[in-house]
């Protein structure tokens, strides 16, 4: 059976084709304006006989294409399991939502937390603050790694700390300094995120944040246990959405 | 009944309000109802009841009030459980709830009060200053009472706009306490009878607790009948006829409820229910739900789950104690009535410790899978004690999430992704 696991994020749609169980095939593209378009692409793309959906567009691809939806929290819970069998808790900072998942055996889920309403400390954010500072994301990312210490910058709402680094840079602080501080102080929120769910090792790293290195090297020196990054960081949920309709058959 | 649907708006008009924005406000509820509503399949019969109350909600049972004070009887409303019908109704005093669950005027509202004040408070507020209200048009006497701080300054704010009476409520519940809160009672009986013009009798407060009390028995046989699985009723309907039993007419609607009730008890003894058997349970603990806040129960049954119980004050704290009917002497019910009402476990009050115990042994009686914390955003006493109940919940062995938010629609599909993975936890 080949099943066809797609997660319909607000920066990126991904896909992954299992083959009873086997990765066959996998795919990634921009959500742009119309995520439901990106999706149609995948759901030609290869022939399948069941389709789950996860992510915040899953009603609605549900409804498109048919199948079934599971979250995003249970679809990374079994992902990131299936990558590594070991792991017990998932990091997961995505374009506009972090979650962490604290995880029992097989991967089922025992504790999660989402952020509420805003865009503090995920994708979003590093986005405007890497334009405030006039680099690419990249570029702030290397900078934040090279400066050895941070500017500690208060605000958490993206609003406010816009123009806190605004001020900075206008302050003439170095710039390096500002992108250090920014992803400790999203490390900083993460970590005590993690703490909350009571987070144990090995913990992965997914979603797209989890392919700036400046965040995974701060995570890495905050967490107490092992951080592991899957190579396709952002196919975790489209994997785990595939597989949780295994999961389910054998429930 | 005639056929004829009855034009009200001379009866608006007359009771001051803005009849565009008022109309505008009707369809959205209206709208809003039939979203959550009457969408839901396998609805209990007598649910049509509460249908048409709705349907009416700003029409025939004002057109009873109007009516009703047009023949010299006096309307008070209330905004908080302490309020105590037994007294305004021993005195031919009828009782209105004027709590609102809808975001309206927010603009107008935030000249007067900061940002940052819970929903609760700048609705009710929205719905004077844009005058929609019925209710509070029609209420001769509002009642309030110092049980947070943003209630207190609220009616302050609001006895610029109308005739307030704020009544003294204890924080804790000690003996001095309830001596001063019996005080408060006599004084509150002082002035209905000033305002009604009617002296409370040992008789009619005697009737009146019975009669307070039936309302209570017959929301409480609605409530145990969703111990069952499956259940009988939806949450949604359940906590529609908690709301409505603030408003409503007293004996009317516990007669309703009774055959509500009568109905639902046949369900469960037929098996019968309107989730599937096996589909997962929720126990709601938090802060009040006025009329139409349906955002979480919506949002839970709509992902395929069936909310069993409500500890909150639009829930169990209403209906769950009841006033002793033994008493003979004035002095005697009024005690009745104090301890009563001072049972109420609401986190206005240090230590808070009953609500805990509420909590879990609800979720234990009504086989609950797991329990959502609802607090509304900015009041600081629901999210504060938020982190006893998620603890205590927890260490009696069942799954919590926690959910602070407000009226608005803007993070129903967080809300949706946040719940359903809680569910699908379970
Ligand atoms: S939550 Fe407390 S203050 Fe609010 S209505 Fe209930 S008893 Fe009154
Ligand atoms: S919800 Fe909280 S802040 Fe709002 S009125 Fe009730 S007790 Fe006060």
């Amino acid at each position: 059976m080949r099943v066809l696991g797609l997660d319909i994020g607000s920066r990126s749609v991904d896909a992954v084709w299992l083959e009873d169980g086997r990765i066959v095939d996998w795919a990634v593209a921009d959500s742009g304006f119309d995520p439901g378009s990106a999706a149609a692409v995948f759901v030609e793309r290869n022939a399948h006989d069941a389709i789950v959906s996860t992510g915040y567009g899953r009603h609605g691809a549900r409804e498109r294409f048919g199948g079934t939806a599971v979250t995003e929290i249970t679809a990374y819970g079994v992902g990131a399991a299936r990558l590594f069998p070991h792991a017990f808790s998932v990091l997961d900072i995505g374009g506009q939502d972090t979650k962490v998942i604290s995880l029992g055996p097989g991967g089922k889920v025992t504790d999660f937390e989402m952020n509420d309403k805003c865009a503090a400390g995920t994708g979003k954010f590093l986005e405007v603050m890497a334009r405030a500072l006039g680099f690419s994301l990249e570029e702030m990312a290397e900078q934040g790694i090279a400066a050895s210490t941070g500017v500690s910058i208060s605000s958490m709402c993206t609003v406010f700390a816009e123009s806190e680094v605004t001020g900075l840079v206008h302050r003439g602080e170095d710039r390096a300094r500002i992108a250090r501080g920014l992803h400790e102080s999203i490390a900083k929120r993460t970590l005590s995120s993690l703490k909350r769910v009571n987070a144990r090792g090995p913990l992965v790293f997914a979603g797209g944040v989890a392919k700036n290195p400046a965040m995974v090297a701060l995570i890495s020196e905050g967490f107490e246990g092992d951080v592991l990054v899957p190579e396709e960081a952002q196919t975790v949920g489209a994997l785990g959405a595939a597989l949780s309709l295994g999961a389910a058959a054998h429930q | 009944m005639s056929d004829q649907p009855v034009d009200y708006h001379p009866m608006w008009a007359e009771l001051g309000l803005d009849l565009p924005t008022h109309d505008a406000l009707l369809g959205a509820v209206g709208q809003l109802f039939g979203d959550a509503y009457l969408t839901q399949e396998n609805r209990p019969q007598g649910m049509d009841y509460l249908n048409f109350v709705m349907s009416e909600v700003h029409g025939l049972r004002i057109k009873e009030l109007d009516d009703y004070r047009k023949s010299g009887g006096k309307v008070f409303g209330t905004f908080c459980l302490y309020v105590p019908e037994e007294i305004i109704r021993a005195a031919a005093g009828w009782c209105v709830g004027l709590c609102a669950g809808a975001e309206f005027a927010y603009d107008q509202v935030e000249q007067i009060m900061p940002r940052n004040t819970c929903s609760l408070i700048k609705s009710f507020m929205g719905f004077k200053l844009a005058k929609v209200c019925p209710y509070i048009e029609s209420a001769d006497l509002v009642i309030g009472e110092t049980t947070c701080d943003g209630k207190k300054k609220a009616y302050e704010l609001l006895g610029d706009m109308h005739n307030v009476y704020v009544m003294e409520l204890p924080q804790m519940k000690r003996d001095v306490d309830m001596a001063m809160w019996r005080d408060e009672i006599r004084d509150l009986m002082a002035k209905v009878e000033e305002v009604t013009g009617n002296t409370i009798t040992a008789e009619s407060l005697k009737a009146s607790i019975k009669e307070v009390n039936d309302k209570r028995r017959a929301l409480q046989r609605i409530a145990a009948t969703r111990a069952a699985d499956p259940a009988p009723i939806s949450g949604k309907d359940a906590l529609l006829a908690t709301q409505v039993a603030f408003y409503d007419d007293v004996p009317r609607f516990t007669q309703m409820m009774n055959a509500l009730a009568d109905e639902l008890e046949a369900r469960v003894a037929a098996g019968e229910g309107v989730a599937p058997k096996g589909a997962k349970r929720i126990l709601i603990t938090g802060t009040p739900m006025a009329l139409p806040n349906w955002k979480l129960h919506d949002i839970i049954e709509k992902a395929g789950a069936v909310v069993v119980g409500e500890e909150m004050c639009t829930g169990s704290r209403y209906y769950q104690d009841l006033v002793s009917e033994d008493a003979s002497t004035l002095d005697e019910m009024v005690s009745d009535i104090a301890e009563k009402y001072l049972d109420i476990n609401c986190a206005c009050f240090t230590p808070n410790q009953g609500r805990l115990e509420d909590v879990v042994r609800m979720a234990k009686e009504l086989g609950a899978d797991g329990v959502i914390d609802y607090s509304l955003q900015f009041c600081g006493l629901y999210e504060m004690e938020a982190n006893a109940v998620e603890k205590t919940v927890r260490d009696a062995g069942f799954p919590v999430l926690k959910i602070t938010t407000d009226y608005s629609m803007e993070d129903v599909g967080q809300l949706a992704t946040r719940i359903e993975a809680f569910l699908e936890m379970l």
